[in-house]
C-alpha cells in the first residue's frame, strides 16, 4: 500500500495531560494488508499509551519478525526501537532493559515468533519475570511467509491452505503462567474496549507482562474453517471478568459495593478493579487461573480478559539487586569508588 | 436512530456543503476537478449551466459556499470557490457550443419579463430553448439590471457582463429596452401566456428627517442612485471630504467609488459594532485596504449646513445592548455629539421595494413588508400567471439568489402553461458511481494537500485609485489556479457503506484520520453524538448511521470533517467501504415530471 495518511486531525481531537493528542502516538501508515487485527492492535497500543500520558521518548519497541513485528513501525513513531532476528526479541528486550531500566519496554511479537523459534528465549524471560510488555499478536500462522499453520492453531483449524492442521496447540498463556510470567491477559483485536484497558493495565505492572492478542489474518486465516478468524473468534469469545483500570494519578470516584469487586494495586498504585458478578474466580491464583482456561477450553470457549496477576514476584532488576540507575547515567565516580573503598573490600577478605 | 436513508437525493447532497449552500446548487467539486486537470471550457460549461453568469458571479458573488465550505472547518480557510469560478472564465475559449439550440418553430406560448436583471435574463435563457417567445421591458438602455448599474467596473469590468448578458440576448429575446412599465394592467392587457415580474428593489432608503436633510440636499445622495449616476457619467468626479453612512456591501462600493472619483479622505459611518456590519468580510477588508476608516458605533443626529452649504454632521456614540427578549438596541452613551466634517454624503442605510406600477385592483396581494404574497416555492403571486423572482420576491438578497428564483420561475411557467400542477416538480437528476480504478486507484485524486489558500493578485493600488474602470483583482494565474483548486476535498465523492458484507476488523477506524467512523451501541441521536470518539457536535452535519451489524453494533460516521481521502474504503478489506461519485444536478425547466405516485 502506498498510500499516504493526510495530515489533518479532527480539530477536537482529544488531549491528553501531557497536551498531546493521538497523533503524537502514531507512526508510518500501514503496509499490511487490509483489515489484519494487528493494526487494531497497533491502534489499541497507541490509545493506552495516549490514555496514560505515556512520554513517547521514554519507551522503547522491541520486535522480531513477522507482520506482527513489523507493527512498531506503525506506532510511537518518537520512541526508540529495535527489530531483532527472528525469535529474537527477549534477549535484546533483556539487554537493553538490564542497562536501562527506567524506559518502559513493548515487546512485540507473533506467534510464529514466539511460540516456533522463539520459543527458548520466551520462556527465559518469563522465567526471569524482565520488566517487559510483551504483546504477541497471535493468528494461528505465519502471516509474512504466507500463511503456514503456527504452533498455536488449533488442531483441525483450516486456513487459506485448505489443509487441517494436525498438531495439537500451545497454549501460550498457560505457559505463560506456568513459567512465571506475573501479569497474563489474552484479548480480541476487534474489540478494544476489552483491549486498551488490558494493556493499559500491562503498563502499570512491574514484571513481565504477557498479552496474547488474538488477531486476525485476513489474508491467509480468516476462512469460515479457520478457528482464528474473526466470525469464529466472536461467535466463541468468553470474557473471565471485566474491569476497571484506575490509573494513579485520578482520583477514585466509583463506589464498589463490598465483595463485587477483587482490588488488585499495582506496583505504580494504579488500581484493577475487577468485577465478580462476571467471575467468581480468583484472578492472583495460578492454580485456578490455569484451570480456568481448561475448563472452558474443554467447552470449547476461549477465555479473554485479565487472567492471572501476581504482584509479589520480583523482577528480574529485583532478584539480580541490580543499581536502580540505568547504566548510561553512572558516573567516573560511581563505578571506581577510589582506593579508600577498594582498601575496605580487600580488608573484609582478609 | 434509524439507518440513514442514502437513497434520499438530499442526503448525499448535504454532504457537498459548497454546492448545498449555493442557492443554484453548482457542482462546485466538479468544476473544480476539472480546472485541474486544465478543462476550463468544461468547467465553464457546468457553471452556466447552473448559475448562468459564471464570469461576473466568479468577481462579485456573496459566495455563501464558501462559509459552508468543509475546508474551513478541516484548516482555517475555505477553498477560493469563487475566484476559481473566474477561473473557468478567464481561461475558456472562444468556443459558444454549449448554449443549446432555439427552435425555429415556437410553441405558441409568450410571456412577458419586467425588468431585465439576472433574475428575468435566467428565466429567458431556461424557456428560450424550450420555444417559448419572451418579451423583455426594462427601463435601462441595456440588459443586466443592478450588475450593470450598481456594481462598480472596478469590481466587475464591463466587458465580462456584456458577454454574458448578450450571449441570453442573442438567444432570441425581443427587447424592449429604455421601456418604464408603468402599468401592469398594460402588460397583462396584452394576454401573455405568463409574466415574470424581476424588477427588484429599487428605492434606496433616505433620513428624510435628520435636521439639514433638505437645507443640504445638494450635497446629499442616496448611494444606489450615486452609483447609477456615475455608471451613465452624470457625476464624474466627488469633493475632497465624503462621509458615507450605512454598513452594507452598497456602503462598502460607495466609498471606494468615491475615492476613485477624487475624495480624499472618506470615511464609513455606521451605527452597529464592526462585527455586526452586514457588508461581506471580503468587501470591508478591501475598503480598508484603500485606507477608508470604518467609524462603528455612530449613529447620525443631523445634517450641519452653514451658509446654504453642507458642512459636516453631528453622530451621537452608542453601544449595543440586548433586550430581555433578545431585541437589539442601540442605546446613546452619555457624551456630546462629535463632528465629522464633510463635503458630501452618501446613503447607503438600506434598500426597500416598490411597485408603484402595479395597480391595486388586478388581485396581486402584497404584505407588511412591502412584497407580493408569494409561494415560497412556485413563486407563483395570487395572480395565477405572474410570477416573482430576485430581489421583488422576497426583497434585496444578491446575484446568485437571483438566478436561483429565475430557474424555479422557469419551471413553474412552463408546467403552468402546460397546464399542470405547479407543485408536482421534476426531481434533481441523481447518479452515484463507484470510484474505484485499482487497488489503491480512483478515479479522482484523493491525496489531501496542506496548501494554504492562496491570494488574489491584484492591481497596483495607485493606478486602480485613479481609474474606477480598472479591475482591483487581477485574478488567478493558471498555476496558481491550478493549485488552489487541488485543496477541493471533493467532497461530492461519497464513503458509501454496506453493512452487510463489513466484518467489524476496525480497519477504517482505526486509519481515519479524521476519527470520523465509530462502532457502537445504537442510541438516539443526541446520545449517539455524545457517544462518538469525537463528539459529534456540529448539528448542522449529519450521523450517517447503518444497519445493526453481526455484533449487535451499528456503525456511525459524522460527516462533518471527514477529508474524503478514501483511507476507509482503501483498508477495508471486504469493500464495505466504497468511494462514490455522487452527481446532483438541480432540474431544469423542460425536465420529465416522474408520473407516479
Ligand atoms: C451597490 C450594490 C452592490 C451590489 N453588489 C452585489 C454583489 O457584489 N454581489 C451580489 O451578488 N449582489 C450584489 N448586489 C445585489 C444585486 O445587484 C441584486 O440582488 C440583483 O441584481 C437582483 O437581481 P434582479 O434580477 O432581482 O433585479 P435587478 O438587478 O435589480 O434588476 C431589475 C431591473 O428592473 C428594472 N426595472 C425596475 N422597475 C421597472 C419598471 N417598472 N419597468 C421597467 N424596468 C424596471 C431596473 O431598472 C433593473 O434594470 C448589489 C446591489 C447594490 C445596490
Ligand atoms: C531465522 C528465520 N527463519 C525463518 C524466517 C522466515 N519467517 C519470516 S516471518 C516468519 C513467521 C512469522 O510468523 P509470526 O511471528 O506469527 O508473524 P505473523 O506474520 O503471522 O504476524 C518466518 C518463519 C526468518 N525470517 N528468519
Ligand atoms: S472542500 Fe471542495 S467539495 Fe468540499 S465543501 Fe469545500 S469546495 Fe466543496
Ligand atoms: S474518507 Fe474515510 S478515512 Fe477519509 S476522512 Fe472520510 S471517513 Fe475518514
Ligand atoms: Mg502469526
Amino acid at each position: 500500500m502506498t498510500s499516504t495518511k493526510p495530515a489533518f486531525r479532527h480539530p477536537k481531537l482529544a488531549q491528553n495531560s501531557l497536551g498531546l493528542t493521538r497523533k503524537d502516538y502514531e507512526g508510518a501508515v500501514s503496509t499490511l494488508c487490509a483489515g489484519c487485527g494487528h493494526d487494531s492492535t497497533t491502534n489499541a497500543i497507541i490509545q493506552a499509551c495516549f490514555e496514560l500520558n505515556i512520554e513517547p521518548h521514554r519507551v522503547a519497541k522491541m520486535s522480531g519478525i513477522g507482520c506482527s513485528s513489523k507493527t512498531p513501525a506503525y506506532f510511537l513513531d518518537r520512541s526508540h526501537g529495535f527489530n531483532a532476528v527472528h525469535g529474537r526479541m527477549p534477549s535484546i528486550a533483556t539487554g537493553a532493559n538490564m542497562a536501562n531500566r527506567d524506559l518502559l519496554y513493548i515487546g512485540i511479537s507473533g506467534d510464529g515468533d514466539t511460540a516456533s523459534i522463539g520459543m527458548g528465549q520466551f520462556a527465559h524471560a518469563l522465567r526471569r519475570n524482565l520488566n517487559l510488555n510483551y504483546i504477541c499478536m497471535n493468528n494461528g500462522c505465519y502471516g509474512l511467509t504466507k500463511g503456514q499453520d503456527s504452533a498455536t492453531a488449533d488442531m483441525g483449524s483450516t486456513g487459506k491452505r485448505g489443509i487441517p492442521n494436525p498438531y495439537a496447540s500451545i497454549d501460550l498463556c498457560e505457559l505463560a503462567i506456568e513459567l512465571g510470567a506475573s501479569y497474563v491477559a489474552r484479548g480480541f483485536s476487534g474489540d478494544k474496549k476489552q483491549l486498551v484497558p488490558l494493556i493499559k493495565g500491562a503498563f502499570a505492572h512491574s514484571g513481565l507482562a504477557f498479552i496474547d492478542v488474538i488477531s486476525p489474518c485476513v489474508t491467509f486465516n480468516n476462512t469460515s474453517t479457520s478457528t482464528k478468524s474473526y466470525e469464529y473468534v466472536r461467535e466463541h469469545i468468553e470474557a473471565t471478568n471485566t474491569f476497571d483500570f484506575i490509573p494513579l494519578q485520578r482520583e477514585i470516584l466509583t463506589d464498589y459495593a463490598e465483595g463485587t469487586t477483587q482490588e488488585v494495586i499495582m506496583h505504580d498504585g494504579s488500581i484493577i478493579h475487577l468485577h465478580k458478578v462476571d467471575s467468581k474466580e480468583d484472578v492472583t491464583n495460578r492454580l485456578n487461573s490455569v484451570n480456568k482456561l481448561e475448563e472452558e477450553k474443554a467447552k470449547g470457549r476461549l477465555l479473554t480478559g485479565l487472567l492471572y496477576v501476581n504482584q509479589q514476584i520480583r523482577e528480574t532488576h529485583d532478584i539480580l539487586n541490580t543499581s536502580l540507575r540505568p547504566l548510561n547515567s553512572l558516573t567516573e565516580n560511581d563505578l571506581c569508588p577510589g582506593n579508600t573503598e577498594l582498601q575496605k573490600i580487600n580488608d573484609s577478605l582478609r | 436512530m434509524k439507518p440513514t436513508n442514502i437513497d434520499n437525493p438530499e442526503y448525499f447532497h448535504k454532504v457537498i456543503d459548497c454546492q448545498y449552500a449555493c442557492p443554484s446548487h453548482t457542482p462546485v467539486p466538479e468544476y473544480l476537478r476539472l480546472i485541474t486537470q486544465g478543462k476550463y471550457d468544461e468547467a465553464y460549461k457546468v457553471n452556466w449551466i447552473s448559475n448562468v453568469f459564471p464570469g461576473v458571479l466568479g468577481r462579485i458573488c456573496d459566495r455563501p459556499c464558501e462559509p459552508a465550505c468543509r475546508r474551513g472547518r478541516v484548516e482555517e480557510n475555505p477553498v477560493a470557490i469563487c475566484r476559481l469560478k473566474r477561473v473557468t472564465y478567464d481561461y475558456k475559449s472562444s468556443d459558444t457550443s454549449f448554449v443549446p439550440a432555439i427552435p425555429k418553430k415556437k410553441n405558441g406560448k409568450k410571456i412577458a419579463l419586467v425588468g431585465g436583471g439576472p433574475a428575468s435574463l435566467t428565466v429567458a435563457r431556461d424557456l428560450l430553448p424550450l420555444g417559448y417567445e419572451i418579451d423583455l421591458y426594462d427601463d435601462q438602455s441595456k440588459a443586466g439590471g443592478f450588475i450593470r448599474t450598481q456594481v462598480p467596473s472596478f469590481r466587475l469590468p464591463e466587458k465580462v457582463l456584456n458577454e454574458e448578458v448578450d450571449r441570453i440576448i442573442e438567444m432570441g429575446i425581443n427587447t424592449h429596452f429604455n421601456h418604464y412599465v408603468d402599468s401592469l394592467k398594460k402588460i397583462i392587457d396584452k394576454n401573455y401566456d405568463a409574466i415574470f415580474i424581476g424588477t427588484g428593489a429599487p428605492r434606496g432608503r433616505d433620513l428624510p428627517d435628520l435636521p439639514g436633510r433638505e437645507a443640504g440636499d445638494s450635497s446629499i445622495f442616496i448611494g444606489i442612485q450615486w452609483l447609477a449616476a456615475i455608471l451613465y457619467r452624470h457625476i464624474t468626479n466627488a469633493p475632497d471630504r465624503v462621509l458615507v453612512l450605512g454598513g452594507g456591501n452598497t456602503a462598502m462600493d460607495c466609498c471606494r467609488m468615491a475615492k476613485r472619483l477624487g475624495a480624499q479622505d472618506v470615511k464609513v459611518m455606521v451605527r452597529s459594532p464592526r462585527e455586526q456590519m452586514k457588508a461581506s468580510p471580503w468587501e470591508i477588508e478591501d475598503a480598508i485596504d484603500e485606507g477608508i476608516p470604518i467609524i462603528d458605533n455612530h449613529s447620525p443626529v443631523e445634517f450641519v449646513v452653514k451658509a446654504g452649504k453642507l458642512v459636516g454632521m453631528h453622530f451621537q456614540k452608542v453601544q449595543v445592548r440586548y433586550t430581555n427578549d433578545g431585541k437589539k438596541e442601540l442605546v446613546p452613551l452619555d457624551a456630546p455629539p462629535v463632528f465629522y466634517p464633510c463635503d458630501l454624503v452618501l446613503l447607503a442605510v438600506g434598500q426597500m421595494n416598490a411597485f408603484p406600477y402595479i395597480e391595486e385592483d388586478i388581485g396581486i396581494e402584497m404584505n407588511e413588508r412591502g412584497t407580493p404574497k408569494l409561494d415560497k416555492i412556485t413563486h407563483q403571486s395570487t395572480v395565477p400567471h405572474i410570477f416573482f423572482g430576485g430581489d421583488a420576491a422576497f426583497g434585496p438578497r444578491n446575484v446568485i439568489t437571483a438566478v436561483a428564483h429565475g430557474h424555479e420561475a422557469a419551471i413553474s411557467i412552463d408546467i403552468f402553461c402546460r397546464g399542470k400542477d405547479l407543485h408536482r416538480r421534476p426531481a434533481p437528476k441523481t447518479s452515484l458511481l463507484n470510484q474505484t480504478m485499482g487497488m489503491q486507484e480512483w478515479l479522482y485524486d484523493a491525496k489531501v494537500t496542506e496548501d494554504r489558500r492562496y491570494a488574489v493578485p491584484t492591481v497596483d493600488r495607485v493606478k486602480s485609485l485613479k481609474n474606477r474602470l480598472v479591475e482591483v483583482e487581477l485574478g488567478f494565474s493558471k498555476k496558481t489556479g491550478h493549485q488552489e483548486s487541488f485543496r477541493c476535498l471533493n467532497c461530492d465523492v461519497q464513503t458509501v457503506f454496506d453493512h452487510s458484507t463489513c466484518i467489524e476488523c476496525d480497519a477504517c477506524v482505526d486509519i481515519c484520520p479524521e476519527s470520523c467512523i465509530n462502532f457502537i451501541e445504537n442510541a438516539s441521536e443526541e446520545e449517539l453524538r455524545q457517544n462518538l470518539t469525537v463528539a459529534a457536535d456540529n448539528p448542522a452535519q449529519a450521523l450517517y448511521v447503518s444497519d445493526i451489524l453481526p455484533t449487535g453494533r451499528v456503525m456511525v460516521k459524522d460527516e462533518n470533517v471527514c477529508l474524503h481521502c478514501g483511507l476507509c474504503a482503501e483498508r477495508c478489506p471486504t469493500a464495505s467501504w466504497e468511494m462514490k461519485k455522487y452527481t446532483y444536478n438541480s432540474a431544469e425547466a423542460g425536465d420529465k415530471i416522474d408520473e407516479q405516485d
